[in-house]
């Protein structure tokens, strides 16, 4: 009668239960790399975050770096646009925010923003000098009329939130790492 | 008269390959000692920085390496540089970016090693009409070839390393002049390993390039092997991950294989097959 | 044969589900009850390997291709792009490469297999039919996967092998235009070839599905070639069978993953790191080593024969060999099926098999010497086997006497094991008992 018990192929015992679990240990470990080759491969890794050198950018100048594919904003404000935008009561703001929160304590004079128009993604005017600069002395989105102010906050037209601000760290006075 | 010179050359430049490619037909390869050899191989991180100051001093004059990044030289299981040094190296470098009002910029990490020469044309004009390959893979495009049986028991060492044993009997195997009978190019120097003439002129020399460490012998030898080393990461640059990888699945499956044996052996005990 | 399952539905959901489509109940009538003879030997699992090779195949593939770019100037750099920057892509691209190596290394064995147990013959001519269709229809998917990295292999293999097809007089080279989209080989072959190497395995996967139907309706023959007689005879597929093939795929992995991991290309050819350049051939053209002994044969008939130039003679030879096997049922017609009880059969398949093999490695020499003289006579052999040895040794043989059943065989195999045992035991005893003597 044991003998019968132990050769029932139907019978969970310890081997059949540890030959289970090491197979399905080894599948998931082979199943990984199916998965993961679909995330970010290391060329797109290696651009997530960039390094924009501004020491040539002169006050009252803008200029665009790409990041991650997207159009970053530096402008090098001057006093009166950073007076300008401490100036506006918040209560006039369809999102308010201060000037301090949009820029680095003791760096007001930089401000770093995404050039994506939070309306419908189009990238806003005002980089150059030529080009329209809005209502409020910032950046002007042509496609559906969106003014922004020069600290970036949207103060007229459909946009609803201000132009978003990249997670980046001054490295040096003249080196913004961004992302 | 000018055609006639172009048309030589290109006979040249379309006959150079062709003994590169061939089985050598010069004296027998001197396999080397590798580092990354076997199962249980990984690339000696100061072999590797020596012959990425081998390949950056001497070959990267005439030679690309358009498929490695700057970021590659930092990384794991390859040379292994500090990041600061690579970025400061990359930052000497120009990439040419159309993008931009000035049309060039310093490299990144993230930039590919740029080619020594804009066109090929102007390569082969500065190179007797030859086009010097490419490295990036180069040390998987060239073997030695082993006859049966040997390349049976190339598989069952994992035998991958003839590219670089290729380029190490290449570099040191050149001679100031032919044997007597053999014909050469005007432009080319004798190679005995190859076994004939080759438009590259010999490459190195001993004390060429000035290494860090002292106790290293500056010998062509020295260079070859270091340079080969450094070429063969290039060509195989995740080889450390991929061979720690697979001792793991060997052991898995061993064990997983017995498990499935014993299995096998159970469900089958009560049945006369 | 056809209903064999106890499949039961318990619950009123199962049981809804199964009146409108039987899916449990055809999955376990044919995955897990399916009778199958208790006597198969080892020999038998690579049917499940090569089941398994082919969704790794197919899975690595569809990975590899949301890599990859099939245009000439691309097609390289995004194979390396795919080696160096995807993650694990060195380990899913080395899968793939590899993974057709060891796909072709089990069906072979599996064709060799069914080559000496006879399971050609009456009543499984369709099953091997369609198996022939199959390994056909992987040597196309191997050699036009093989194009796609666009290394200087890729490119001189295509060329030579879409050539082959100018051979057909009259039309050869309306017909190789037409093949590659041009006058040579270039980007418009690269394109289709990608499509087709992708699309082809869905076929296999199809003609694999009808394999196991035609398999599915004699049932699986075994090593005494006689067919099954009772429910003693069989036991269900599981988990008898399904553990034993797995067992032994997980052993298939270990050489699989030896090659994978540490020896990625010494399988393939170095010329095919250098970008295919249209004006330089390498020195020495060579297709992957299972394609050799048909590579081989092509290049064994280098005579005009009549009519028939030695290109074509060498094309229809090639063509020929593989088809020859579609017909092996009928040149075939010894009653007995398996090696087992042909005594006379057995010799001639071994030196087939090393036949087969020489001129795998003949595939691989410079077409010169003694070379071309082995290759004639190899393919000569090869010929031989099927249209005369096959035939004449149906008439002339006399095959050993058959088991009445499986569970015969069974028994007197275990009794003469019993006797041999208790021999060398008897053995053993007296000479213990000669030493204690002393």
């Amino acid at each position: 009668m044991a003998t019968n018990v132990k050769n029932d192929p139907n019978r969970r015992d310890f081997l059949y239960v540890t030959t289970a679990a090491v197979g399905a240990v080894g599948a998931a470990a082979a199943v990984w790399p199916l998965i993961d080759q679909m995330n970010p491969d290391a060329t797109v890794k290696a651009l997530a975050s960039i390094e924009a050198d501004i020491s040539s950018i002169e006050v009252g100048q803008s200029v665009t770096f790409k990041w991650r594919g997207q159009p970053i904003f530096v402008r090098h404000r001057t006093p009166k646009e950073i007076a300008d935008a401490i100036a506006v009561p918040l209560e006039d703001m369809i999102d308010p925010a201060t000037d301090a929160e949009r820029v680095v304590a003791g760096k007001e004079q930089w401000l770093v923003m995404v050039g994506i128009c939070t309306h419908l993604g189009c990238v806003p005017q005002g980089q150059k000098p030529n080009e329209p600069k809005g209502e409020f002395n910032g950046w002007f989105c042509p496609c559906h009329g969106s003014h922004y102010d020069s600290a970036g906050r949207i103060r007229k037209g459909p946009a609803p939130k201000n132009l978003v601000l990249p997670p980046y760290e001054f490295l040096s006075d003249t080196l913004v790492k961004i992302g | 008269m000018r055609n006639i010179f172009s048309a030589l050359a290109l006979s040249v430049i379309l006959a150079i390959p062709l003994p590169a490619m061939a089985a050598p037909s010069g004296v027998p390869a001197e396999l080397q000692k590798w580092s990354f050899a076997g199962i249980f191989g990984t690339y000696d991180t100061n072999q590797l920085q020596r012959g990425f100051q081998v390949f950056q001093e001497v070959c990267s004059v005439c030679h690309g390496a358009d498929l490695i990044a700057f970021r590659n030289l930092t990384e794991a299981g390859g040379p292994e540089f500090p990041e600061s040094q690579i970025k400061q190296l990359a930052s000497e470098y120009y990439i040419i970016d159309p993008e931009l009002e000035e049309g060039e910029r310093p490299a990144i990490l993230a930039d590919l090693w740029p080619s020594p020469y804009a066109t090929e044309r102007e390569t082969r004009e500065a190179n007797n009409g030859a086009l010097p390959p490419d490295f990036s893979v180069l040390a998987k495009a060239r073997y030695i070839p082993r006859k049966f049986p040997l390349n049976f028991y190339d598989m069952a060492r994992a035998y991958q390393e003839g590219g670089a044993d290729y380029i190490y009997n290449v570099l040191v195997n050149y001679e100031d002049e032919p044997p007597y009978g053999v014909e050469i190019g005007d432009v080319q120097q004798y190679n005995a390993f190859l076994g004939g003439g080759i438009t590259m002129m010999s490459p190195l020399m001993d004390e060429l390039v000035e290494y860090d460490d002292s106790t290293v012998p500056l010998t062509v030898e020295q260079y070859a092997k270091d340079v080969s080393a450094f070429m063969y990461w290039m060509a195989d640059p995740h080889l450390v991950s991929r061979k720690t990888i697979g001792l793991n699945v060997l052991i898995f499956l061993s064990v997983f294989a017995l498990l499935m044996y014993l299995v096998k052996r159970r469900i089958w005990a009560g049945v006369k097959h | 044969m056809s209903s064999h399952s106890n499949y039961n539905p318990t619950n009123p959901v199962e049981k809804w589900f199964d009146e409108r489509l039987p899916l449990i109940r055809f999955s376990k009538e044919h995955l897990m009850d399916f009778p199958t003879p208790k006597n198969i030997n080892y020999w038998w699992t690579f049917g499940a390997v090569l089941a398994i090779m082919l969704v790794m195949q197919i899975v690595t593939g569809i990975i590899l291709a949301m890599h990859y770019v099939p245009n000439i100037e691309m097609a390289f750099d995004s194979v390396e792009h795919i080696r160096r920057n995807v993650n694990y892509g060195r380990i899913i691209q080395g899968t793939h490469a590899v993974g057709a190596s060891m796909f072709f290394f089990a069906v072979y064995i599996h064709m060799f297999r069914g080559l000496y147990y006879g399971s050609y013959k009456a009543p499984r001519e369709i099953l091997w039919i369609l198996g022939v269709i199959i390994f056909l229809l992987m040597m196309a998917t191997s050699f036009m996967g093989y194009v796609l990295p666009w290394g200087q292999m890729s490119f001189w293999g295509a060329t030579v092998i879409t050539n082959v097809f100018s051979a057909i007089p009259l039309v050869g080279n309306t017909i190789l235009e037409f093949l590659v989209g041009g006058f040579v080989v270039d980007n418009p072959t690269l394109n289709r070839f990608f499509s087709l190497h992708y699309l082809l395995p869905f076929i296999i996967a199809a003609v694999v599905a009808l394999h196991i139907w035609a398999l599915h309706v004699p049932g699986n023959g075994n090593p005494t070639g006689v067919e099954v007689k009772s429910s003693a005879d069989t036991v269900p597929f599981h988990p008898y069978y399904t553990m034993k093939d797995l067992f032994v795929i997980v052993v298939f992995f270990i050489p699989f993953a030896w090659f994978v991991f540490f020896a990625p290309d010494i399988l393939g050819h170095a010329d095919n790191y250098i970008r295919a350049n249209p004006f330089i051939t390498p020195a020495k053209i060579v297709p992957e080593w299972y394609l050799l002994p048909f590579y081989a044969m092509l290049r064994a008939v280098d005579f005009d024969l009549l009519f028939i130039n030695a290109k074509l003679g060498g094309v229809i030879v090639m063509f020929g060999s593989i088809l020859i096997l579609m017909v092996l049922p009928w040149l075939d017609r010894s009653k007995t099926r398996s090696g087992n009880f042909r005594p006379m059969f057995r010799p001639f398949f071994w030196l087939f098999v090393l036949n087969f093999m020489m001129l795998m490695y003949l595939g691989a020499q410079a077409a010169e010497g003694i070379y071309v003289i082995l290759s004639k006579v190899g393919t000569a052999y090869y010929f031989g086997y099927f249209l005369i040895i096959l035939p004449i040794l149906a008439r002339i043989e006399t095959p050993k006497p058959l088991p009445n059943s499986i569970s015969e065989s069974i028994l007197d195999k275990y009794e003469a094991k019993a006797l041999k045992q208790e021999k060398m035991r008897g053995e053993g005893n007296s000479e213990i008992q000669g030493k204690g003597g002393k």
